[in-house]
């Protein structure tokens, strides 16, 4: 079963209105708040690395109210639409909501979670660059990476003991965590953030990226295939698994797309390393 | 169709013997569909006046659009002489607030608090009615249709346009031409630059066509640069913005408040020298207290 019960989506559906945001970005946006002068691209640079900051800011410009012809999905065309002053209010109420804490009752790193997330947005967008033009748009393959794993931070925040239940029998059992996540929860984290996505009237083939990210049935898309691969990545590299390690007897996602040697693939990305450790510069402050 | 210009002046009201000609009163435009129907854009102190000049009509319905709840659009608002007496109707319409949630309905709260201002709302006598409008949906006044779009100000800015029986007007409220806000060697720009010039082209559309553009023309281009991203226009944008939408007139509007009369002409003759007339373009006319067009 990977459906979720009306209760359970009632609750979350409501609860994610009071979560916060991630230490790194709740800061930084403080501290350009404070300074008038703050160039804008430096405010989208924070936002856009924040998934908890990127999920509300798409929620409102998508809301019903603003029924706009196309959905949005990026934090710069809602500048576009809001304007910046709007758009650096919202943000500061979000910061006024707090900060997500590092340690919590399910026990999972959201440190690692927000360098897995950042990391995987990056890549994706990357790779659909190299490996699917005109197929898919990149700046959509960052969204999706960055909001493939939101579903965690849900049940980090509103199902802490059952998260700690399900990576536990995750790391018993040996099974991926989603797997232990529909044993434990009844649902795994794609469809979570896949149903606050839908909830909040984003585009059909976000929602459906983040909802199918772990399906192996689901049906081939370039988007997809982009997010898995930089999912998959982070995953062997061991950057910020959020939850979910790299099994040795994994193999590389749409081999017909990427090859299917790993080793090239993250070759073909260039300086991998500086990609993470400029990540883990942003991930790592606010503590 | 009839436009009346109450208040013309940005920011701050700006009495005094520099500014007679022009007025010194902050936004209100009135408007007349050709069934009478009030309507009043915005609500600055020009509002006052109006609402001196039309106590005669009185039992009324005034329907007043908001373009955007900051002060020089809206500080007149309880001065609006029509909401102290029984048997009016005034219906404020404006935006949902998305950063505190609430709906036009906030816009005379804020104001009328005991520090403030000595009446409160549920001592006016009027009925007071609040909508709060979708964006794009045409809403129906009277003999005309209203339809509010979405433009760039530090607060959300519903442009309006009304049409009534082939005629129309559109005003702006307060716009900022969209920026680009990477620099041209950022990887970003190119991409921002396609979604602001989609952006563009939707506002473009909303104004298509209009007999009369009441545009935010604050600035000169001197001025700009020092005022980018403070959310108003320049009188070369608004010339500019009328051409591209085949504007048949263009009232260029939103006076700096350290303006003076004379200043002010001596810019607009410069702007029209910079944009030599050519067949097709609008007739361009400086907002002043009191300038009514009818056609």
């Amino acid at each position: 079963m990977n459906s979720i019960a009306p209760e359970l989506e009632r609750k979350l559906g409501t609860a994610v209105e009071r979560m916060p945001a991630f230490p790194a970005s709740v800061q930084k946006i403080l501290e350009m708040s404070r300074d008038i002068n703050c160039l804008p691209k430096n405010l989208v640079g924070v936002i856009e690395k924040d998934p908890v900051m990127t999920m509300k800011v798409l929620k409102v410009i998508n809301s019903a109210y603003y029924s706009l012809p196309n959905k949005i999905t990026s934090v710069a065309q809602s500048v576009i639409y809001l304007g910046l002053n709007t758009v650096k209010n919202l943000v500061l109420s979000f910061a006024a909501v707090g900060i997500l804490p590092r340690m919590n009752a399910a026990g999972f790193d959201i440190q690692r979670y927000l360098l897995h997330s950042l990391v995987a947005a990056i890549i994706a967008r990357q790779l659909c660059g190299q490996h699917a033009g005109g197929q898919a748009d990149p700046a959509d393959c960052y969204i999706a990476g960055l909001l493939h794993d939101f579903g965690k931070v849900v049940f980090v925040q509103f199902m802490a003991p059952e998260f700690r239940q399900a990576l536990a029998l995750s790391a018993e059992r040996g099974i991926p965590l989603h797997q232990a996540e529909v044993e434990v929860i009844g649902v795994d984290h794609g469809v979570v953030g896949a149903l606050l996505a839908e909830r909040w009237r984003f585009p059909d083939h976000l929602i459906e990226c983040i909802r199918l990210h772990h399906a192996q049935d689901a049906p081939p898309s370039a988007m997809l295939d982009c997010v898995r691969m930089a999912d998959q990545i982070c995953r062997m590299k061991q950057v910020g698994d959020a939850g979910n390690p790299w099994w040795p007897d994994e193999l590389p996602v749409a081999p017909e797309r990427f090859g299917g040697d790993m080793a090239k693939v993250i070759d073909s990305l260039g300086d991998f390393d500086k990609i993470v450790s400029d990540a883990m510069l942003f991930a790592q402050a606010g503590r | 169709m009839r436009v009346k210009f109450w208040g013309v002046r940005g920011s701050i009201p700006s009495p005094g013997p520099r500014t007679v000609r022009y007025g010194g009163n902050t936004t209100c435009i009135e408007v007349r569909p050709d069934d009478g129907t009030l309507i009043a854009l915005d609500g600055g102190t020009g509002i006052f006046q109006l609402a001196q000049s039309v106590l005669g009509e009185m039992p009324l319905t005034a329907h007043v659009f908001i373009t955007h709840t900051h002060w020089d659009h809206i500080h007149g608002l309880p001065f609006f002489i029509p909401l102290f007496v029984p048997g009016n109707l005034v219906r404020i319409h404006g935006a949902y607030d998305v950063v505190n949630s609430r709906g036009i309905e906030q816009v005379m709260d804020v104001q009328l608090q005991y520090s403030y201002f000595p009446v409160r709302e549920a001592e006016m006598k009027a009925r007071i009615e609040y909508q709060t409008l979708n964006l794009g949906e045409p809403f129906h006044v009277g003999d005309a249709i209203v339809t509010p779009t979405l433009l760039n100000h530090p607060v959300i800015d519903l442009g309006y346009r009304i049409d009534c029986n082939g005629k129309s007007v559109f005003f702006t409220g307060d716009h900022e031409p969209y920026l680009n806000i990477y620099d041209p060697t950022d990887p970003e720009y190119a991409g921002y630059q396609r979604i602001v010039d989609e952006k563009q082209a939707q506002v473009d559309a909303a104004i298509r066509g209009v007999d009369v553009l009441i545009a935010d023309c604050s600035y000169t281009l001197a001025e700009y640069p020092a005022k980018r991203g403070w959310g108003h226009g320049t009188f070369d944008a608004g010339i500019e913005l009328a051409r591209r939408v085949g504007a048949k007139r263009l009232v260029c509007t939103h006076h700096e408040p350290t303006r003076s009369d004379d200043e002010l002409e001596r810019i607009f003759a410069e702007t029209l020298a910079r944009h030599p007339a050519c067949p097709g373009d609008p007739e361009i006319l400086l907002a002043r207290e009191g300038l009514e067009l009818d056609w």
